[in-house]
Parts: C-alpha cells; sequence; structure tokens
C-alpha cells in the first residue's frame, strides 16, 4: 500500500486528510510540523506529501526545500494545502518543487482531483450525471 | 410533490428543453426545485407549479434552467482533451493547412468551462496552430450561464475541479477570492444561446463538436434527430466528441465510432450529403 504523509499543526485538518485518503487507498502517517515531516521521511519516503504552509518549529516551505535535497527526496508528489490562496505563494510553491496545490477549505472532490493531477490516483470512468 | 404537479413538470420541461424525465426522477425535481421556491419565498414545488400555471414566463424559465444546468469542472474527464489535443488538432491542422481556419462547437457550453479548457489547449500548442484562425463557440440554453461564461469568473472551489496548478497561475487573474481568466483567453471564445432543439444549421459548418453529457438528457428520438442534424454541420473530415457515457451506436448511422479513441466520432462518409455546400461563415453572415 503506498503512503501519504499528511503534515498540518491542525490535528482537525490531519483527521479529516486521513479519513479522505484513506479511502484512496493511502496508507497515512502523520507529521504535525516540518521537523517531524522531515524525521517521518527519512524513517520511510512516502510516495505522497500533503502539506500545509503555516506551522510552528518549521513551516511547509521550508520543510518542502530540505525534503528536494534529500537522496530519493526528489520521488515523492508534494500537494500544499493551506490557506495561503494568493498568486505569489502558489508561485513560490511550485517553484521550490510543489506538484499542485489545494487552497483550503478543501474537500474530497479536489483532493482526489489534484492527486489525479499528479498521477498519484488513477483516473477513473466518469460517473453518469 | 403531487403525482399531478410531477406531471406538470415533466411534460413542460420536456416541451421546453427536451429534457426527458423518467417517472421516478422526484428527487432530482426536489433537490432543483426546492432552492428555488425558497429564493422566491414560495412554500414548495406546489406553490411553483401555480406560478407556472398562471403563465409566469419567469418562473418558467428559471425552472428549465435549474433542472438543465450541470455540474462542470475544467478539463473534465481529462481523456476529451487529450485527444483533442493528440488525435483531433494533428489531423485537422494538416486537412486545413491550406485553408488555415478551422472552426470548434461547444455545444453544452455551460459556465465556460469547457470552450476556456479547449482555449487553453489551443493556447498551449500555438508553435503547431501558428497562422491559423481557430474560432471556438460556446452555447447553452441558458443566458444566465452564458453570461457566467462570458465573464469568465470563478470561485476558489471551480478552479480547483480539473484545472492545473500551472493553469491556474498562467491563465487566470486573482482578484479577492475569485479568479478571472485572462482576456487573451477569454477573447478566443464566442458566445451564443441556442437550444438544441432548434434548428441550429444557422451557426454554420464546425470542424470540431464536442457534444459531451447533454444529450443524455433526451428522449431517444430526440437524441436522433439531433445526432442526425449535428452530422450536417460537421465537416465530412470532422469530429465530434461525446461524453463517456453516451454512444450513437444504436441510435443512428450517422456517425462511426473512432477505431481506438473512446468517445470520439467522425461523420459517416457513405451517408453524408455534401456539407460543404453549407455556408462556412452564415453565423457571421448573417450578422449575429
Amino acid at each position: 500500500m503506498r503512503t501519504c504523509l499528511v503534515v498540518d499543526d491542525s490535528s482537525v485538518v490531519r483527521k479529516i486528510a486521513r479519513r479522505i485518503l484513506e479511502a484512496m487507498d493511502f496508507q497515512i502517517v502523520e507529521a504535525e510540523d516540518g521537523e517531524k515531516a522531515l524525521e517521518a521521511c527519512k524513517r520511510a519516503m512516502p510516495e505522497a506529501v500533503l502539506l500545509d504552509w503555516n506551522m510552528p518549529v518549521m513551516d511547509g516551505y521550508e520543510f518542502l526545500g530540505h525534503l528536494r535535497r534529500m537522496p530519493g527526496g526528489d520521488a515523492p508528489k508534494v500537494v500544499f494545502c493551506t490557506t495561503e490562496n494568493g498568486i505569489d505563494h502558489i508561485s513560490r510553491a511550485i517553484h521550490a518543487g510543489a506538484n499542485e496545490y489545494i487552497m483550503k477549505p478543501f474537500d474530497k472532490d479536489i483532493v482526489a482531483d489534484k492527486f489525479k493531477e499528479v498521477g498519484l490516483i488513477a483516473l477513473t470512468e466518469p460517473t453518469e450525471v | 410533490m403531487t403525482p399531478p404537479d410531477y406531471e406538470y413538470l415533466r411534460k413542460l420541461l420536456k416541451d421546453h428543453s427536451g429534457l426527458d424525465l423518467s417517472a421516478d426522477k422526484q428527487y432530482l425535481i426536489e433537490s432543483r426545485l426546492l432552492p428555488l421556491s425558497r429564493k422566491h419565498g414560495l412554500a414548495g414545488i406546489g406553490d411553483l407549479v401555480q406560478k407556472m400555471k398562471a403563465g409566469s414566463a419567469s418562473h418558467i424559465s428559471q425552472v428549465v434552467e435549474a433542472m438543465t444546468t450541470n455540474e462542470t469542472f475544467f478539463f473534465r474527464d481529462k481523456v476529451p482533451f487529450e485527444h483533442f489535443r493528440d488525435t483531433i488538432m494533428p489531423e485537422i491542422l494538416k486537412a486545413r493547412a491550406g485553408r488555415k481556419s478551422l472552426r470548434i462547437w461547444c455545444a453544452a457550453g455551460s459556465t465556460g468551462q469547457e470552450p476556456y479548457s479547449l482555449a487553453m489547449c489551443l493556447k498551449e500548442m500555438s508553435a503547431a496552430t501558428a497562422g491559423f484562425r481557430i474560432e471556438i463557440i460556446a452555447t447553452d440554453l441558458s443566458q444566465e450561464v452564458l453570461e457566467k461564461s462570458k465573464a469568465g469568473i470563478y470561485s476558489q472551489f471551480e478552479v480547483q475541479r480539473g484545472l492545473p496548478i500551472q493553469m491556474l497561475v498562467k491563465y487566470f487573474r486573482q482578484t479577492g477570492e475569485l479568479w478571472q481568466i485572462n482576456p487573451e483567453i477569454r477573447a478566443m471564445v464566442q458566445h451564443r444561446q441556442l437550444n438544441l432543439l432548434h434548428d441550429f444549421s444557422g451557426l454554420g459548418v464546425f470542424d470540431v463538436v464536442f457534444c459531451r453529457n447533454v444529450l443524455i438528457y433526451f428522449d431517444q428520438d430526440t437524441k436522433i434527430n439531433i445526432f442526425n442534424r449535428l452530422a450536417r454541420s460537421l465537416e465530412a473530415d470532422g469530429f465530434l466528441v461525446l461524453g463517456a457515457a453516451e454512444t450513437v451506436v444504436g441510435l443512428t448511422d450517422s456517425f462511426k465510432p473512432h477505431p481506438d479513441r473512446r468517445g470520439l466520432y467522425r461523420p459517416n462518409g457513405a451517408r453524408l450529403a455534401a456539407p460543404a455546400t453549407m455556408p462556412r461563415f452564415a453565423a457571421m453572415a448573417a450578422g449575429h
């Protein structure tokens, strides 16, 4: 089973993300800040990272920089998931190596679309309207 | 909702839009029309039906709009847009190398996500289309929906459905919580109000027609009629793109499925009258 690392300082958000991603057959590892997320990546590199921006200790942007410089750190698909919804933040994130970007609030459909976009889940046959 | 009210709405929707509801779609009517009733301060669907029976044209048109407007997103289903880029466009560009012009019709343009997705695709392949005059015509039954399409303004929720983040950054401008598609992309799409039940030959002849997830609402005879008229609005070597759950098979021999691109259809040359006799820019000549 593939692993998704969910990084967010809000336990509520982590719980919602866990529920959505488990339904997509991901095994979930949680981290409450960037530093803990880096430790998790050193233990085992996940296939996907759902990443908040603003967190104590180490924010998501700094985490992404460290991750992409780690051995094997270019492999995970990183999807930001943040209330930072300005085009400047989005551009910085893409430049730093983010694969996709979710502006909060989010729901299951948005997560599914973005994970499809980066090839983490397959395109399924569309359902009848 | 009482059975007579349901029958009244079924018949009215059939007559006005071709929408063909089976006998068990009460939930669909309730989910779409209860919010509309509330918006008008009415107690429920019964009161709404009374207004319509009293001849209120505005209530009737709003009911038709509420029942026929569908969820849509950018690059919906992805695959048709890959076919557009990798199969349709290379072939059409080659075939039109002399004429250097081509026309695309989004027959259920809705709030603009589909025509603008096509426009962005074309923009991304601008090296190949250099020197070509390309028209995209988006039509819809609903004027309100067309106005939204023309404005090209979408909520944060809407731009996160189907649109890759790089495309958002590249082709949209942010204003507060809303995102507006760039004027350059907006200018690539023309809008017209159109009911597919009525004659659409005035739009002229197209090289590509996207007609996805709209015919599923029509009964069989109406579908056949529309397919046959669509065949006359397409160049003999043009493409028809249908939704993934739709097909012409078993309905008409005006089109034949593409051998290995699901959802693509081509006019069946064997039985097609020469469409070249139709004016290519009839809509413009008529002063629309």
